[in-house]
């Protein structure tokens, strides 16, 4: 137990983590490529045409996956920021740190496609759905993130602050969530929920698996090799860096 | 330690008075902001009853915003600060004895405000008093959750803005459930249920809050 | 008493001291020598508990301080670089309120004799904000008159002080000190503070380490 303990511990530490997160890296952006070319030709030419909603409803293949990517990614977040403020690892916060950006694009990504499947749904671009608003809120979250670190200038204390943010983001997540659906239902009708799961079929479901776990490549390739340029930013004083054959040249 | 509760809401509280202008630019900003919105809309006395629950709710929002920025800084400029996390007390006791000296100086007269302006969009008693209530619940929750943005961005530039960012996203559920308790009292529906979810997030904020701000206090402090 | 092993810390970029020990029994005081920016405000306030080290621990009677928490709190006095009093408060307030937050509450009374004692008489009842900076230094170390802490951490105390009162907080220091009390203390001053129990730290040089 303890031995594996501290083989966890040597990957945490920055000189170990580097060249290893090089590695994977291309490894990640392969599965990635390949995973969301075959999802995206799935979405297009195998998944049958809705009868309800015509050819438009594609856009959900990248639409809900966006939306379940930004959720997980701020859940993961607040995870290695716990991490981080628990045993005071420097990885964990970098890992954080990396994954902000990704998972603020997807939350930007999920919001306007769902902008563009709502126009011929719904006729609005914007409609205020429970699911939308708490996206949106979503949004802020990673924007107040984002920007709270941007403005720290002393890599620790942004690195702590951001991880207590993270955190209380998370706690407060289900509460926004279900205020903003109570919200939702007392203001207007069901008119606008479309009901996803239980009338999706087989192939859309397996579609929408493989663009997840497309995204999923893509979002951990994009965060290590941002890990790998902060990890380079913050220890360019030791020795270990300016031995980088990179480095060096 | 209840003694250091009341020495430090004291002491805050004798500060205020001996600096009442912050005070007062708090709740005019709020009767300001309030009183704006009938010169956009319109004074259409239906549109306006319908819309009052969220303008002093929003309004309500943003002013306890605009005063959350001095409710750490002066301390941390003066060093009182880092006297607080070495003194033998809970730190616990402290963040909430100086949210609970916020609350009174800023809080409440917009509480006690609330009403006045409520009849500028003629609301009725009863929706008046609702707004009352719920304001009552949900400043105290919204000082305490701001407690959180204000501890994490002590001494940083631009830091006013960007607790406004860092705190707004979360009070959403105080502003739902605030500004529907009045309008559900309005429509008829009964605004028990909006009323004890706040009372809910009241007493989660209590608990959770000052813990997280204490860590940011001690982050930022260092 | 108070033990410190392997600390290192880091300000931003730079590793200021790292593999840092060393000892303070009763009785003994510590002086922190060093250029501007060596690191002695960040080595005591880590000390305190204000800085998280990055390696290394304090103990405090055997125990680790972080853990003690308030215990070890109530056993130390910091007085940094801010003078940790309100300026719209006058000074009795500011060192009442101290000392209630220290947990040993003083009266009006003893207040202003400790106030008077530090030269402030007549002064007692004035918002701090008209005091001169010696004199907010004056009302800072007044706490130093009424806690009964043994261990005194002081960042540069002697700061716009006069020369009457370096003298006078130098008895004060080395009473404590003779009464078997601990202090850490920097200054840029040259000051003959106790005879005998008077150790050197010096930070900055190549040798980071024991005294």
């Amino acid at each position: 137990m303890s031995s594996r303990l501290i083989n966890w511990f040597k990957f945490s530490s920055p000189a170990t983590f580097y060249p290893l997160a090089g590695k994977l890296i291309p490894w990640f952006t392969g599965i990635a490529v390949v995973l969301i070319a075959i999802g995206l030709y799935m979405s297009f030419f195998v998944a049958p045409t809705d009868y309800k909603q015509g050819e438009g409803y594609r856009i959900i293949f990248v639409h809900v996956p966006t939306a379940w990517m930004s959720m997980f990614i701020y859940l993961v977040m607040a995870l290695w920021s716990g991490l981080g403020l628990v045993f005071n690892t420097r990885i964990s916060a970098m890992m954080a740190n990396a994954l902000a950006p990704t998972g603020a694009m997807f939350t930007f990504l999920a919001l306007w496609t769902g902008a563009f499947w709502g126009k011929p749904m719904w006729g609005a671009w914007w409609v205020w759905d429970a699911r939308l608003t708490s996206e949106l809120i979503l949004l802020f979250l990673y924007i107040g993130f984002m920007a709270l670190q941007g403005a720290i200038e002393d890599t620790r204390r942004a690195d702590r602050a951001g991880a207590i943010l993270a955190l209380v983001g998370v706690v407060n997540i289900p509460i926004i969530y279900y205020s903003v659906t109570w919200w939702n239902t007392l203001h207007q009708g069901a008119s606008v929920s479309v009901s996803k799961g239980s009338s999706m079929g087989e192939t859309m479901l397996v579609t929408m698996l493989i663009m997840v776990l497309g995204f999923w490549s893509y979002a951990i390739a994009v965060s290590l090799a941002r890990v790998r340029s902060l990890i380079l930013e913050r220890e360019r004083d030791s020795t270990w860096v300016s031995e980088l054959s990179e480095v060096r040249r | 330690m209840f003694e250091s509760f009341l020495v430090v809401v004291r002491r805050d509280l004798t500060l205020a008075m001996r600096r009442r202008s912050d005070v007062f630019s708090t709740l005019f900003f709020f009767v300001i902001v309030v009183s704006l919105f009938p010169l956009g809309i319109g004074p259409e006395l239906n549109t306006l009853r319908l819309i009052a629950p969220g303008v002093v709710w929003v309004a309500a929002l943003l002013a306890s915003m605009l005063a959350l920025e001095r409710l750490f800084a002066t301390d941390f400029d003066d060093g009182t600060l880092e006297q607080m996390l070495l003194a033998p007390q809970p730190m616990f006791i402290m963040v909430l004895a100086k949210v609970t000296a916020h609350w009174l100086v800023t809080g409440v007269p917009l509480v006690l405000m609330a009403p006045l302006l409520g009849l500028q969009y003629d609301l009725n008693t009863e929706a008046l008093g609702v707004l009352l209530v719920s304001l009552l619940l949900g400043t105290p929750a919204l000082s305490l959750i701001g407690a959180i943005g204000a501890a994490l961005t002590i001494g940083l530039r631009g830091g006013g803005v960007l607790v406004s960012l860092l705190v707004l996203p979360l009070c959403i559920p105080v502003l739902i459930f605030g500004a529907g308790a009045v309008e559900a009292n309005i429509s008829g529906l009964g605004e028990q249920g909006h009323l004890s979810m706040m009372g809910a997030i009241l007493v989660i904020s209590l608990l959770l809050a000052p813990l997280a701000t204490t860590a940011a206090l001690r982050v930022s402090a260092e | 008493m108070l033990e410190v092993i392997d600390l290192e810390c880091v300000r931003g970029d730079r590793r200021l001291f790292t593999g840092l020990s060393f000892e303070l029994n009763p009785g003994e005081l510590l002086h922190l020598h060093g250029h501007n920016g060596s690191g002695k405000t960040t080595l005591m306030r880590a000390v305190c508990g204000l800085i998280y080290p990055t390696a290394g621990k304090v103990l405090w009677k055997g125990e680790e301080s972080r853990r003690l928490g308030d215990d070890f709190n109530r056993d130390l006095v910091y007085v940094g670089h801010k003078n940790g009093i309100k300026d719209d408060l006058n000074g009795s307030e500011n060192l009442r309120i101290a000392s209630v937050l220290d947990g040993v509450p003083i009266s009006e009374q003893q207040a202003w004799e400790a106030l008077a004692k530090l030269g402030l008489r007549g002064h007692e009842d004035l918002p701090t904000r008209v005091l001169s900076q010696g004199q907010k230094r004056r009302v800072s170390l007044a706490r130093l008159l009424v806690h009964r802490a043994p261990l005194w951490i002081l960042d540069e105390p002697f700061t716009a002080l006069d020369s009457a009162a370096v003298e006078l907080l130098q008895s004060v220091i080395r009473e404590h000190v003779e009464r078997g009390g601990m202090v850490i203390l920097t200054t840029h001053q040259e000051v003959s503070l106790t005879r005998g129990h008077e150790r050197q730290l010096r930070l900055g040089w190549k040798e980071d380490g024991d005294v």
